[in-house]
């Protein structure tokens, strides 16, 4: 296991197939999530779920293509305005919202993907981070982001024109039926054939591309399906806070997405999950400390990188001899 | 007197602030460019080690009451002490690993070395005052110079070649650029690659603490001084071509004046010209202006 740690994510063995502790761990989730809302503060919760399917998006590019983007929280934050625009300005009802702020997500994942997918390893942490701020003064200065005040009191309106979304419990449900949809997705995806080209293509890229395979648009395709998926988090978090501001799309948000899934596992298909609900619990009960907040998650990224660099679930797979 | 309907007082006042900010981005990009050759990662601490150099001087001045000369000497000292402790206990285990974690390593301590002077400063600037020597400006006829703003731009000007010229032209610089190559080759021939290695990360520490310095007086010295200011820098690096020492130099301050024109003839893109130049860039030569395509 010496080269085990040689390519970030590059964790653990290649997982074929769904195998049992995946299908163990999915019911353990799900049940959990079930029942959590009558403990736990849904609204918590909800904001948990959405950063946990921000970080699995994430975890798809950098778990399985081996690409660190530090210009991530861009697609989340675009999302949010869009859908926030969409539900708020045009009348849109939650489900069309959402899908407006997806798709906006997409479509710049297109353009960003498109320029970035060129340059490998820090090249491509620095350029999606220098294109990710480039969007967040863009939105400081549009119009229609309202700048320093966002978009506030977006309507939740009513589901399919049948599920009033104004009850707490009824949205939660829902975000909790989205995040299950996005994480099964991004799982499908993973376990596919062409996830497999994509962790090819992260072992030994020349070796694909003598293989036939055209790297670039895979790894194109996943850029794009990573910044889909973290902008349908960042659109159903809109809707949940009804509000859409700057902080999502400012790069501190796109560190927070990179120590979540670093804690939880890179490369793990529980990891993000795991990692988001540790670091949205811990910012709860550390934000009225201020400027510790940034401070402990530094110590976290520093501790996770020098002794811990699978992560929580990444050692527990290893503990179990198990993939998860 | 105007020129494209512009007059040239405020023209020539925005080159000036061009010049400055140019100045700090060659700085800064210099340093990120040396460590990034010798040691291949991205020093995301370099913004929180500006910083930290503006409260170098700070500290020296109201604490030991050494003004603004001698922090220009002791205050990247300092700091690149800092750096070099932070290079022995934690980015060496990484030089193994992917350079991502290097990345990683050195945000987490950018992220815990701006929350703790953060705590203790708060986020609003504290005031550093001008040396005597440089206060007050000249009137050029068409426009008035302060001094202080003439000197930074002269004065990092002539670091940058300084380390320009060790790099490229003396034999210590040779002994640099050929580990930069093969540093088990140099090993080989008895040159100690890892102590060469530390001094180097130091070394662009200190640039980033002098570039602090130099920023105290102009801008306040503040926590938050170095955050946004390394993103631009690090477009800066993409757009010049990592590694680059003359590419840095000239697009620092070849960036500084557009961003500074664009001030001018259409401020509202000002804060994002160089992210569209960088654009541009990759996609003409995606190996930067001055890099050489791997």
């Amino acid at each position: 296991m010496a080269t085990t740690d040689r390519y970030v994510g590059a964790t653990l063995p290649a997982v074929t197939g769904v195998s049992p502790p995946h299908v163990v761990a999915f019911l353990i989730m799900t049940t959990a999530l079930v029942a959590a809302p009558f403990f736990v503060y849904p609204v918590f919760l909800m904001k948990a779920l959405c950063f946990a399917l921000f970080a699995c998006a994430f975890n798809l590019l950098i778990g399985y293509v081996g690409l660190l983007s530090f210009g991530h929280a861009v697609f989340l934050g675009a999302a949010g305005y869009g859908a926030a625009h969409s539900a708020k300005v045009w009348g849109f009802p939650p489900e069309l919202a959402i899908l407006f702020g997806t798709a906006a997500a997409a479509v710049l994942g297109v353009v960003i993907g498109a320029l970035a997918i060129r340059s490998k390893g820090i090249y491509f942490a620095n350029i999606t981070l220098a294109f990710a701020q480039m969007v967040y003064f863009f939105s400081l200065q549009a119009a229609f982001t309202g700048g320093e005040d966002g978009i506030q009191s977006v309507p939740r309106g009513t589901l399919l024109g049948v599920v009033d979304l104004k009850d707490t419990l009824t949205l939660y449900f829902v975000v909790l039926a989205i995040f299950l949809v996005g994480f099964l997705l991004i799982f499908r995806a993973i376990h596919s054939p062409f996830g497999q080209v994509l962790k090819a293509i992260r072992e030994n890229e020349p070796r694909a591309v003598s293989l036939g395979y055209r790297a670039e648009q895979y790894k194109l395709l996943a850029f794009v399906l990573s910044a889909t998926f973290a902008g349908l988090a960042g659109a159903t978090k809109a809707l949940v806070f009804q509000l859409a501001s700057l902080t999502d799309v400012h790069w501190t948000m796109s560190g927070e997405v990179v120590l979540m899934t670093l804690l939880g596992g890179l490369g793990t298909v529980f990891g993000p999950v795991v990692g988001a609900f540790i670091v949205v619990t811990l910012e709860n009960y550390l934000a009225q400390l201020g400027a510790w907040v940034t401070v402990v998650q530094g110590v976290i990224f520093v501790v996770c990188v020098l002794t811990f660099r699978r992560g929580v679930v990444g050692e527990l797979g290893n503990l179990l001899r198990k993939s998860l | 007197m105007t020129i494209f309907g512009v007059p040239t007082q405020a023209l020539f006042g925005q080159l000036l602030i061009g010049l400055i900010n140019g100045a700090f981005y060659a700085l800064l990009s210099l340093g990120l460019s040396v460590i990034f050759g010798l040691l291949n990662i991205i020093n995301f601490t370099h913004g929180a080690q500006y910083m930290m150099g503006a409260f170098a001087a700070y500290f020296l001045l109201n604490w030991a009451g050494l003004g603004y000369w001698w922090a220009l000497l002791v205050a990247p000292i300092a700091v690149a002490i800092t750096g070099i402790v932070l290079e022995r206990l934690t980015l060496k285990r990484l030089y193994q690993l992917d350079h991502l974690y290097g990345l990683l390593l050195t945000f987490g301590f950018a992220l815990i070395i701006q929350g703790l002077f953060r705590h203790q400063y708060g986020s609003s600037g504290l005031p550093y005052a001008m040396p005597a020597e440089l206060a007050g400006g000249r009137n050029l006829g068409f426009m008035f110079l302060p001094n202080y703003r003439a000197w930074v731009i002269v004065f990092s000007l002539a670091v940058c070649l300084t380390t320009w010229y060790v790099i490229e032209r003396t034999r210590l610089g040779s002994y640099l650029r050929a580990a930069t190559e093969n540093p088990a080759l140099v090993q080989a021939f008895g040159i100690n690659v890892p102590r060469m290695i530390t001094l180097t990360y130091g070394f662009g520490v200190g640039l980033a603490a002098l570039a602090g310095v130099l920023a105290a007086p102009i801008y306040q010295v503040n926590p938050l001084m170095g955050a946004d200011l390394i993103i631009v820098v690090f477009a800066v690096v993409v757009i010049g071509g990592l590694g680059s020492i003359m590419g840095s130099i000239v697009t620092g301050f070849g960036l500084g004046v557009v961003e500074g024109f664009t001030k001018v003839f259409y401020p509202e893109a000002s804060n994002t010209v160089i992210f569209v130049i960088m654009a541009v860039v990759l996609l003409l030569r995606p190996a930067g202006l001055f890099g050489r395509a791997s």
